[in-house]
């Protein structure tokens, strides 16, 4: 009982965070969301009994692609109404 | 218009996806009864691992020795990934003088916390590909877990430098050391990566055949690729 409530917990935090990533305009904001929902998945691997797609997901998902997208940011713009901005300037 | 088409094409595309997942009953038993006389695919891969390879972790059975092939094309995936990220990323030797690397100053907390923990790191990582057939992981698993204590160290340190020329070298060995020992196998047992030395005792270290050396092998070409990628990542220089 106590591990099906756990997971449900768990089942609406990785929503609420989704929600948080694609919503929020501040694009550092959505990567580190996007982290937390490696961390939350995780952990949601090791529940359902599959340590090793824990393991991956961990190490790829929480580490390597957050810091490749914080990279991306760093070389482009942080605020997403910039670039939509700088889209309509073109058009 | 567009949007009509768009959102006609999505509701499609979520029928049919409800209609096979509808289909699938959920929270039952699919794989079987493991000991019935013709059991289906993953029940006999759950009774038959154990006394025929000898291996006690059964997915790093199937990935290493019933779906050898598919292993190699998946190496070779993220060999062709990181081939693409450096031949448009990569600066020539004339270049990279000017270029500096994440010129964001690290506090000392990250830097005296990178310098104990990425032995650590490192040391997890090998544990989990050298053991790939005991507990659970492998070389994938272990590869990307040493690539991410080198990632602490990158991002924490300006002067720690890899050295292309021993990653280039590592890299082709491990490959080519996969691919060998796989026809080694085509040749002698007529299966490619056919199991070639004694295949030894269940729960150690030495058992299960090739599965030990192939993941070694894979988790140092996982390490060195990542690792690559970061690097070539993290020396773009940012728009001023």
């Amino acid at each position: 009982m106590i591990y099906i409530a756990i997971l449900i917990i768990m089942g609406v935090l990785l929503l609420a965070t989704a929600i948080f990533a694609v919503t929020h305009r501040d694009l550092l904001f959505a990567v580190i969301a996007t982290g937390i929902i490696s961390l939350i998945l995780s952990l949601f691997f090791y529940l359902l009994q599959a340590p090793d797609v824990a393991l991956t997901e961990a190490a790829i998902g929480i580490a390597l692609t957050t810091i490749i997208f914080v990279i991306t940011i760093r070389n482009t713009t942080r605020d997403e109404d910039e670039i939509i901005d700088k889209k309509n300037e073109k058009l | 218009m567009k949007k009509v088409l768009v959102i006609l094409l999505l509701a499609a595309l979520g029928y049919f996806l409800a209609q096979t997942f509808l289909e699938i009953p959920l929270g039952e038993n699919r794989i079987g009864d493991i000991n019935a006389q013709k059991p289906t695919a993953a029940g006999y891969y759950l009774s038959n691992t154990k006394e025929k390879s000898k291996v006690a972790n059964v997915v790093t059975a199937i990935v290493v020795n019933y779906r050898g092939l598919d292993t190699l094309g998946e190496v070779t995936v993220l060999f062709l990934a990181t081939t693409g990220v450096a031949s448009i990323l990569y600066r020539r030797k004339e270049e990279e003088e000017e270029v500096e690397r994440l010129n964001l100053p690290s506090s000392n907390i990250i830097r005296t916390g990178a310098r104990v923990l990425f032995p650590a790191i490192t040391l997890l990582g090998i544990y989990v590909f050298i053991h790939g057939h005991l507990t659970p992981g492998g070389g994938f698993q272990g590869g990307t877990i040493v690539a991410t204590g080198f990632l602490l160290m990158l991002i924490s340190y300006k002067g720690f430098n890899t050295n292309h020329n021993i990653m280039t070298w590592v890299e082709s060995i491990a490959g080519l050391s996969f691919v060998l020992i796989g026809l080694w196998g085509l040749i002698t047992d007529h299966t490619f990566l056919g199991n070639i030395p004694q295949i030894g005792e269940l729960n150690k270290l030495l058992s299960g055949g090739l599965i030990p050396i192939i993941y070694i092998a894979v988790g140092f070409k996982v390490a060195v690729e990542l690792t690559g990628i970061l690097d070539i990542l993290l020396k773009i220089k940012p728009k001023k």
